[in-house]
């Protein structure tokens, strides 16, 4: 990097990109529960209500239907809503209005009525917030044809997905893992929009793709540099979105390196990592040195102690183990 | 009610024939293009669902009297008649129905997602309840960019049993939009009657409770109609807050071409079938001796050529290419995206 950088958290870099679109585009505005007086449930917006006042700034009720499904009106009528949902779970509330008109409308009016919304929620687990506040239910979101579903881990993309989202004619979901709001890092001075249509090698390897994304990105990445010590090269790819999924660079990956290993929050059944690992299957059988594996949530709603949080969602050791198992055969 | 009805008394002296007739006309051609559906239906020509609005039709006429071109509609999935009020035309909603190309969504939606950018038609919504929140947010978008504009929000009783109506009203008193809440009482969500489903079967008092002015209208009146909501979307207009209109009307039809009826008495129907909006505006004008054979005669003529035409441009309608099929699930417009300057080192190098 060779502009200057400078040193913030995954929030402040989410704030950033929300107070930059507000200053850029006047039509933008922020709505959702407690985003104004209380500075958001996760401090997101703090202080955004004393800088761009009430208008824009929008508190809601607890309504979940009635202010997503007021964001997807606002955007036919040419405004460019942020809505924010507190968790993944509340936005179960909203999913009529989510899968039933966000995602449709284009398509039923013949490609009359766009809808340039952004939504954004918190998803995942490891804060002991137990099983209505900690599930990763973006794997189900990406089953929606009409929405885009990205899920920003870095400072980077925390940074720059957002402005990419409002510039998107259509709806788009971003998920924001809720331990990564205090990540520390540098960013550059000058950080802005990113792409949001590819994937990322995030760590370049020639024995075993990791595929991750959101939360367990930075412990895949740990696990990672546990591998190489043990003298297994690993490579990590960042997915970054999840519908449209970027399919391309997961087959250059998996073509390169001759194995794979998805990392994912969410639960198994019916999942992204079956999705990924069925377009493996599709695209790169031959390839294949081994059988694919996976390290994903165990099946059971999110228990309230740490100890079986801990034991519930992918963990440093389960992923180095797994990825170990694919690579030598054995354990 | 009696108040409404003797306003409308009042009213009756004031009737103005050019207006009138072309109130009648416009029921007119409701009634005409649905009767020509039901034939099609039965012909195979028309599938799915479809609902009918036969008996309502002075609902949609008179309510949309009091709108302007540029403002919003958003309907429900018994819309063809708000649609054609509102001037899609016929030709576009028939080959809609047909599925076709022509249709005015392209033939996607079909009879429950008629939907139209040029005269501000929302949509049909097949989601009861699923309009609401959307029309609250089509109206916040007007207060926000300055704009003088109502949101005309159809929905049925049906509805108000939805969490997401009493969502929206709260969300649309507290921050004073410009919502026309219509709602059409037809007494039946489906085949469950209001008294079966509700608690507190006065609905506007339901508005009420949002401190949302309300009142009921009767909706086999097309002049009541149009008279209370001028009142309603002046007052909209003017950034008085959401109001709310409950207009009493009946289906004379089946809920869809699949319903029995099994729920409701055959003496209902033909009581209410006595109040008909077409024949009540026909009985007034005879009434006033402004009533014109000729003229009647005149507009069904213009109205049967409509539809007859109407039928005719979707049997010469194209089906859209199944190579398209996967068009309009994302904009083909592609986003300016301006790529910061490390853009293309993010992608490739790693952290």
């Amino acid at each position: 990097m060779t502009a200057a950088t400078i040193k913030t958290t995954y929030r402040e870099a989410m704030r950033a990109a929300i107070r930059e679109a507000l200053v850029r585009d006047e039509r933008v505005f922020l709505m959702g529960e407690d985003v104004g007086r209380y500075g958001g449930c996760f401090a997101v917006s703090k202080g955004l209500l004393d800088e761009f006042g009430p208008e824009r700034i929008r508190d809601t009720p607890l309504s979940e239907s009635a202010f997503v499904g007021a964001g997807i009106g606002a955007a036919m009528g040419g405004a460019r809503p942020i809505v924010e949902i507190m968790t993944v779970n509340f936005s179960l509330l909203a999913l009529d209005q989510i899968v039933n008109n966000a995602a449709t409308i284009l398509h039923m009016s013949g490609g009359q009525f766009n809808i340039p919304l952004v939504i954004r929620m918190t998803t995942g687990a490891g804060r002991q917030l137990a099983a209505q506040h900690s599930h990763s239910l973006e794997g189900w979101y990406a089953h929606i044809p009409g929405i885009k579903v990205l899920t920003p881990a870095t400072l980077e993309d925390a940074r720059g997905m957002l402005w990419s989202a409002l510039e998107d004619p259509d709806p788009v979901l971003i998920f924001e893992n809720g331990l990564l709001y205090n990540m520390e890092g540098e960013l550059a001075a000058d950080a802005g929009a990113v792409d949001i249509s590819t994937a990322a090698i995030r760590r370049p390897g020639k024995q075993i793709s990791l595929i991750t994304y959101g939360g367990t990105l930075f412990k895949t990445l740990t696990a990672a540099d546990e591998l190489a010590r043990e003298g297994i090269d690993a490579e990590v790819v960042d997915l970054r979105t999840l519908r449209p999924l970027d399919t391309a660079t997961i087959i250059d990956s998996v073509a390169r390196t001759h194995r794979a290993l998805i990392i994912d929050e969410g639960w198994k059944s019916g999942s992204i990592s079956a999705e990924i690992m069925a377009r493996i299957m599709e695209n790169a059988f031959y390839d294949l040195d081994a059988p694919l594996a996976r390290v994903c949530s165990v099946e059971v709603p999110m228990p309230y102690p740490k100890h079986l949080e801990d034991a519930a969602i992918p963990q440093v050791p389960t992923i180095v183990a797994a990825a170990r198992r694919v690579v030598t055969g054995h354990d | 009610m009696a108040g409404a009805m003797q306003r409308n008394r009042r009213k009756q002296a004031l009737i103005d024939r050019e207006h009138a007739l072309h109130l009648l006309k416009e029921m007119l051609r409701i009634r005409r293009l649905e009767e020509k559906c039901v034939e099609l239906y039965t012909a195979s020509k028309i599938r799915g669902f479809v609902h009918l609005y036969i008996g309502e039709e002075a609902v949609a006429v008179g309510s949309m009297q009091a709108l302007r071109p540029e403002d919003a509609i958003v309907a429900t999935y018994r819309e063809h008649g708000h649609a054609l009020v509102r001037g899609v035309s016929a030709n576009a909603i028939m080959a809609e129905m047909y599925g076709k190309l022509e249709g005015c969504s392209r033939g996607r939606g079909g009879s429950m997602h008629l939907f139209d950018a040029t005269t501000h038609f929302y949509g049909g919504n097949a989601i009861v309840g699923g309009g609401l929140p959307l029309a609250v947010g089509l109206a916040l978008a007007d207060k926000l960019a300055g704009r003088q504009q109502v949101t005309a929000c159809y929905f049925g009783e049906g509805a108000v049993a939805e969490g997401e109506f009493h969502e929206s009203l709260n969300l649309a008193a507290l921050w004073k939009l410009p919502v026309l809440f219509c709602c059409e009482n037809n007494l039946y969500a489906m085949g469950t009657a209001l008294a079966r489903s509700e608690s507190e079967t006065d609905i506007c008092l339901k508005a009420a409770a949002f401190e949302i002015p309300a009142w009921p209208v009767d909706g086999m009146d097309v002049l009541a109609v149009e008279d209370a909501t001028k009142r309603a979307a002046i007052a909209v207009r003017a950034g008085g807050g959401p109001h709310f209109l409950e207009y009493r009307t009946y289906r004379f039809r089946a809920h869809s071409m699949y319903d029995p009826e099994l729920y409701r008495d055959k003496q209902e129907v033909e009581e209410w079938k006595k109040r008909d909006p077409i024949t009540l505006m026909i009985e007034r004008l005879k009434k006033q001796s402004l009533w014109q054979e000729d003229a009647w005669q005149r507009i069904e003529t213009e109205v049967g050529a409509e539809i007859a035409q109407s039928v005719d441009f979707s049997e010469a309608g194209r089906w859209e290419p199944v190579e398209e099929l996967t068009r309009f699930v994302y904009s083909e417009v592609a986003p300016t995206l301006i790529l910061p300057r490390n853009a293309g080192e993010e992608r490739g190098g790693g952290l």
